[in-house]
Parts: structure tokens; C-alpha cells; sequence
């Protein structure tokens, strides 16, 4: 079945909760043991209603506090998809866990509070969507009821918004603006009543309609080795195969390849799974390949397509979201992950420091805990990497810090 | 050879998962408790590592309190494939005074497995523990990445989590910490069973639909056996059950069913209003029961 991942954030206060509660309700994904548990919870916190965050806020002390802390993953499934909810949080001191949940999503619905209309953080949101290059965007207009049903407080938000995209340079991105009320279930899973002015689709028949296929960036096929495997046993005395995973458009038995960073080429000769082989892998497919020739490759190499090499480099230019309580200075040195492969890096230089909320940008000497920049790095040895924006697999990388051994920030290659 | 291969994402992450394990850790080791997710676990282990055997033993850390036919199938399992298997008993560490066994009606050692666990990762020097927890069983699984660390006293830092985006797996790790892993993390009690149907995974027969003797506690069906407490006016009956987890006997209550086929399990299933873990004793004695075991090093 079709898979779709989708982050939602936003605060308690929007009603992300009510919005993901209400969907799980109008799915009958909610079972009554668990719908007892909300009401057990719900009447000892001395509500009169289902407080449905006590399903998502999975943690004592996010029920404590009220608020989202961390990713919690919710699924649910109708007749057409499974859907994967990663219900990310929205303060701002939580960035990085946002920045996790959003990063396995094709998809997102940002909340906004009908009353308060684009705040710091709706744009917070929708800039780390655009920074992760999320093509499919609702924005869920929340608490219309309590605006009297207003078209012209949807209206203003909407335009608001519209403003918001003008300045991103991601212009694929395709947003659809929903009103909703998430407390009485309108346009959740069925059409408002109560908005007849309104002629799009509720939120869920958006979701069921999005075509997983189109989210798919058309990038150049690569395959990163994890690891090498050699059975050793009398029946594959000589068998070696690469196990990896085919990021992007994918890879034929027959393909002339280069393997990287070596250089030398090859063919493939067979691609198996199991027992079985096949003639093509494509995209996000975990195989085994073969090459016709006995050439050294190991893990963090990467097979692609020759013809379609990326260009080496030993410096790079990324937008980084920083992830760590120790802040990021030039000088510093870190472990860049890229895909399998590890190399050293040192911060040459932060060339400006990107602000998530309607604030001028501060100055770039550091980047602090959930702060972006854009930032030079100096590498031990290069890396075949592509821009993101051309290539999401092959354009990203972690920074770990080899003395806590903690991931402390994720960059995204300009 | 067939055309364009047509792989289920969830297995295609499950596999890329176990592949980073191996690279990644020195000594990794199978969490194996004879349920259906820990045997699901061991198929996608012998797809990731086809044509060579699965590179790592599993653990089992064996309550004294299990099913028969759990332990039957476990060693039919290992002898079939070819596995190394390590047994730890909880009972040893009763006998040796480290867990105390708990009185009374509710007692159970689902509890005292974590003493044996963590005992066993630091006799072995595992580094890598990977287990068939699922985010969608329970409210505190739901928070887990799928690399989580753990502390050399095997705690969880659960309002301190690694960042982990995209597929971007980091195992680094100190010396004595470990890495708990979960290859199934985004997969739902239906996709595990679609699995096993697909795949015709072959899973322990109490799974399925046979007659039991039973007692009734607290709206759910206990099962009849020496090693679980029952008041005198808790009365022994037959009927017709089966489990739709499998723990310890003294932590897994018995659904009625009649489904004796995967086909009909999924039907039922389908149809349940009842959760899964809905029928686990532990995770009912209170609103953060997961959590709190999970701090302290459960699995």
C-alpha cells in the first residue's frame, strides 16, 4: 500500500492535537481502550472534553507541561494510504527535534491560529519546509469557529501567507489552504457545513489525493555501499555484492558505473534481493549489485552512473541547522557524515546567520542551539556531493562532534 | 531473472537499518523474545545479509514464565537458520538475590527481565541491541528514534534524544554505552502481519485460535498456569483464545478468537476496537508504566 509521511507542528494552542485527534477519531483509527485512556486522563486533568494531546504527548513531562517536546510518530490508515504522522513540535527551543520529524516527511500541514493569524512560529515552519524542500504544504487555517466561520479572516491569512512564499526560492512547492475547525471536525474528514463559501477539500481528502510518485525529485541515480558481503560458504565462494540503498532514479543490470572516489568503472553485473535477482532497482530499493570486474570497493564508496559523476570537492558551502548545546565556531573541527562516508571538517568560516522569525539576522560569529547559517567547511578529503537542491540524498550531510559522539547539526549543500 | 524489483518501502528501511548495524557496530546482538515482531525481525535479518548467514547471535532473556510453545518454536527456529542463540534466565538472578520476585496477585517478572538484560549486554560487550519495538504499540515507543542510546547504566534519556534526521544513522557511541535499534520502528501491528503473510513467515501456534484454560481478571483473560497467581474465587474455564502479543505468561492476557488463519487474524484485527498492547498487564499499572521501564534500560 502506499505509504505518506507527513509532519505536522505547531503549538498546543493551535490545536495540532485536536487536528490529529480528530483525524485518528473520523478514521476509527482510535481503539476504545485507548479512547478510555484520553477520558481517564481528560476527567482527572478536570476537563469537561477529550483532550486528545494525551494520545500524541507520549512523554510525563510533555503531559506535565502541555507542550510538545519531541517527535511522536502516529499511524493510521484509510482504504487508499497509510499515512505516517510525525508530530513534530513547535517552540522554538525544540527546533532541531522539528527539524527531525520534518526530515522523513513528504509532506506537511502547518497549523495556524484562525485569532492570531501568521506568527513567528507558522514561519518558522514554513521556512524549515522550504529548507528541506517539502513539496506538498497544507496550511490548516484552525479555530475558524471561533471567527464566526469568517471568509475574510481565511482570506487575510491566506495572503498573508502568499507574501511569506514570495520570498522563498522554492517555488516548486505547492501550498493548499484549508479552513478548518479541528474541535468540531470541520473540513477534517468530511466537508464543512458550516463553510459552505469554501470549495476546496476537506484535509484528509487532500491527503488521500496527493500522488506519493509526484513528490519524488528527478535526481541522478546513486548507491552508497553500507557494507560488503561475502558469504565464504562453497556455494558463493567468490561472491562479493554491495549492499546498499538506490537513492533516486535507478539502476539497471548492465549499467556502466564509476565507483567513487576511485574513479575506476565497471558494469553491473547482477542486482539481487534474496534469493531472486532483477533487472532494475529503482529509487529507495535495499539491494545487493555485483560488478563484472573484481575492483576494490568498500563502504562509504558510491556507485554512480558514468556520465553522471558529482564533482569532488574539498570545500563546502551548506546551510546548516545547528543541533547542539555547544555552539559553532570557525576553528572548530567535526566528523561530516556524508551518506556511508566520513571525513573531517573544519568550520572555515559562518558567512551569515539566517533568521527563523520576522527578525533582521544577527550576527554570524557563532551558531547557537536551533539556529541556522550558512556556513564554509574545510575538508580532509573531498567529497562527492551534489547540491540539494539537485540532489536531496547526495546533498546532505550530519556534523557529529567526536569528542560527545552527539549529531550537532545537519547541513544542506548550496 | 524478473523485471523491476518492487520492494514494500517499510522492508526496504527495515533492511538498510540491519545493514547499518553491521557496518556501524562491533558486536550487535538480535533482542529475541519468540514474538512475532522479534521473528520478523530474523527475516529481514536473512534478507539483508543474503547470501551469507545473519552475522550476529540473538538473545533471549528467558523469564521462566514462557509459553511452551514459544520456546519449541525459538529452538526449531535456530537449529533451521543456522543461529547462535544466547539464553540468559531471570531466574538465575533470582537465585543469586540480584531481582527480587514480586508477591501478590499482579506479580510478574516482565519487570525483573531488565536486571537480566543489562547484566547480559555487559557480559557479552554488546554494543548494539536491536528489537522489534514498533512506535505505533505505545504512546512512550512512539518518541523512540531508531538509533537510541543508552547510558553505561542503560538508562534512556528520553527529553534528550539524539537528533536523527533523514536515513542519517549514527551509532557512536562510548565505550560502555549501547545503541538500541529498532528496524521496525514505522511499522503498525497490521503491517507486521501482512508481512508474515506475504512472506509465509511461519510464527508459534499460540498465535492462532486453540482451546485454553482461563480466568477472568479485570475485564481481561488471564491464562491458567502454575506460574500465574489466581485468587481461589478465580475460576478456571476452557475457551477458545489466542494472544495477539507474546510476552511472559504473567503479562499477556489471551484475546477470545476464532481465527486459526493469518488471513482471519488480519480480518480480526481489522475489525478490533481493542488495541494491541490493550491485553498487556504491564502497561496497565499506570499512565507512564512504558516510559518508566523504558528509562531504566527495558527493552
Amino acid at each position: 500500500m502506499e505509504v505518506l509521511k507527513i509532519a505536522t507542528a505547531g503549538s498546543v494552542d493551535d490545536g495540532k492535537s485536536t487536528l490529529i485527534g480528530r483525524l485518528l477519531y473520523d478514521t476509527r483509527s482510535l481503539t476504545s481502550d485507548k479512547i478510555e485512556a484520553i477520558e481517564k486522563s481528560s476527567r482527572k486533568k478536570g476537563l469537561d472534553y477529550l483532550d486528545f494531546s494525551l494520545a500524541t504527548d507520549g512523554l510525563v513531562a510533555e503531559r506535565e507541561q502541555g507542550i510538545t517536546i519531541d517527535v511522536a510518530h502516529i499511524y493510521f490508515s484509510t482504504q487508499k494510504k497509510s499515512y505516517i504522522i510525525a508530530d513534530t513540535p513547535g517552540h522554538v527551543e525544540y527546533t532541531r527535534n522539528m527539524v527531525t520529524g520534518a526530515s522523513t516527511s513528504e509532506a506537511s500541514i502547518i497549523l495556524v491560529d484562525a485569532r492570531k493569524g501568521v506568527i513567528e512560529q507558522t514561519y518558522r515552519h514554513f521556512f524549515i519546509n522550504n529548507l528541506l524542500r517539502i513539496k506538498e504544504v497544507v496550511v490548516a487555517v484552525n479555530k475558524m469557529d471561533l471567527v464566526n466561520y469568517s471568509e475574510e479572516v481565511f482570506n487575510e491569512i491566506v495572503s498573508d501567507f502568499t507574501k511569506l512564499q514570495q520570498d522563498s526560492n522554492f517555488k516548486e512547492q505547492r501550498l493548499t489552504f484549508i479552513p478548518v475547525s479541528a474541535l468540531w471536525g470541520e473540513n477534517i474528514a468530511e466537508r464543512s457545513t458550516a463553510m459552505k463559501w469554501f470549495e476546496g477539500p476537506s484535509v484528509l481528502e487532500h491527503l488521500e489525493n496527493i500522488k506519493t510518485e509526484n513528490l519524488q525529485e528527478t535526481s541522478q541515480a546513486r548507491f552508497s555501499v553500507q557494507t560488503v558481503i561475502r558469504p565464504k560458504t562453497n556455494e558463493f565462494h567468490d561472491y562479493r555484492g554491495y549492499a546498499g540503498k538506490v537513492t533516486a532514479s535507478s539502476f539497471k543490470v548492465g549499467d556502466e558505473v564509476t565507483v567513487l572516489p576511485s574513479l575506476t568503472t565497471s558494469t553491473i553485473k547482477e542486482i539481487c534481493f534474496f534469493e531472486e535477482q532483477f533487472d532494475e532497482a529503482p529509487a529507495g530499493s535495499s539491494v545487493t549489485i555485483t560488478l563484472t570486474d573484481d575492483i576494490n570497493v568498500a563502504r562509504g564508496d558510491m556507485l554512480v552512473k558514468t556520465g553522471e559523476v558529482p564533482e569532488a570537492t574539498k570545500e563546502v558551502n551548506a546551510t546548516i541547522c545547528w543541533m547542539d548545546g555547544k555552539p559553532l565556531l570557525p576553528g572548530n573541527k567535526y566528523l561530516l557524515q556524508h551518506n556511508t562516508n566520513g571525513v573531517l571538517a573544519k568550520i572555515d568560516k559562518i558567512n551569515a546567520h539566517i533568521a527563523t522569525n520576522f527578525q533582521p539576522a544577527g550576527d554570524a560569529s557563532s551558531l547557537k542551539l536551533n539556529e541556522i547559517g550558512s556556513v564554509t567547511l574545510k575538508l580532509s578529503k573531498p567529497v562527492f556531493a551534489d547540491s540539494y537542491n539537485k540532489n536531496k540524498e547526495n546533498g546532505r550531510f550530519i556534523l557529529i562532534d567526536s569528542q560527545t559522539n552527539t549529531t550537532a547539526g545537519v547541513g544542506f549543500i548550496q | 531473472m524478473k523485471p523491476v524489483l518492487k520492494q514494500n518501502p517499510l522492508e526496504s528501511e527495515a533492511i538498510y537499518i540491519f545493514r547499518e548495524v553491521v557496518a556501524q557496530f562491533e558486536n550487535p546482538v538480535l533482542l529475541f523474545s519468540g514474538g512475532k515482531d522479534s521473528i520478523t525481525l530474523v527475516r529481514l535479518a536473512q534478507k539483508a545479509f543474503y547470501p551469507s548467514r545473519i552475522p550476529f547471535p540473538l538473545l533471549h532473556i528467558d523469564t521462566g514464565h514462557n509459553f511452551p510453545e514459544t520456546i519449541e518454536f525459538r529452538d526449531r527456529l535456530v537449529k533451521e537458520l543456522g543461529l547462535q542463540l544466547i539464553v540468559r534466565n531471570v531466574q538465575d538472578d533470582i537465585d543469586n538475590g540480584k531481582a527480587i520476585e514480586e508477591k501478590g496477585k499482579y506479580s510478574s517478572r516482565n519487570g525483573l527481565q531488565t536486571t537480566t538484560l543489562l547484566d547480559a549486554i555487559e557480559e557479552f560487550k554488546f554494543d548494539a541491541c536491536i528489537g522489534g519495538a514498533r512506535r505505533d504499540e505505545e504512546k512512550a515507543r512512539a518518541k523512540e528514534r531508531i538509533f537510541s542510546v543508552r547510558n553505561d547504566f542503560g538508562e534512556w534519556d528520553e527529553k534528550n534524544q539524539r537528533p536523527e534526521v533523514f536515513d542519517m544513522l549514527n551509532g557512536r557511541i562510548h565505550l560502555g554505552q549501547n545503541v538500541r535499534v529498532f528496524p521496525i520502528s514505522n511499522w503498525t501491528e497490521l503491517d507486521v502481519w501482512s508481512y508474515i503473510a506475504a512472506e509465509r513467515v511461519e510464527i508459534p501456534s499460540i498465535y492462532f485460535s486453540h482451546e485454553r484454560e482461563i480466568f477472568d481478571r479485570d475485564g481481561l483473560i488471564w491464562s491458567a498456569s502454575e506460574h500465574v497467581y489466581r485468587e481461589d474465587d478465580e475460576r478456571i474455564q476452557k475457551r477458545k483464545v489466542r494472544f495477539r502479543t507474546v510476552g511472559d505468561m504473567t503479562c499477556t492476557a489471551a484475546v477470545a478468537s476464532e481465527a486459526d488463519t493469518i488471513e482471519k487474524i488480519i480480518q480480526e484485527i481489522r475489525g478490533s476496537s481493542i488495541s494491541e498492547r490493550g491485553a498487556r498487564i504491564d502497561d496497565k499499572r499506570s499512565e507512564a508504566a512504558m516510559e518508566t521501564r523504558k528509562q531504566q534500560g527495558y527493552f
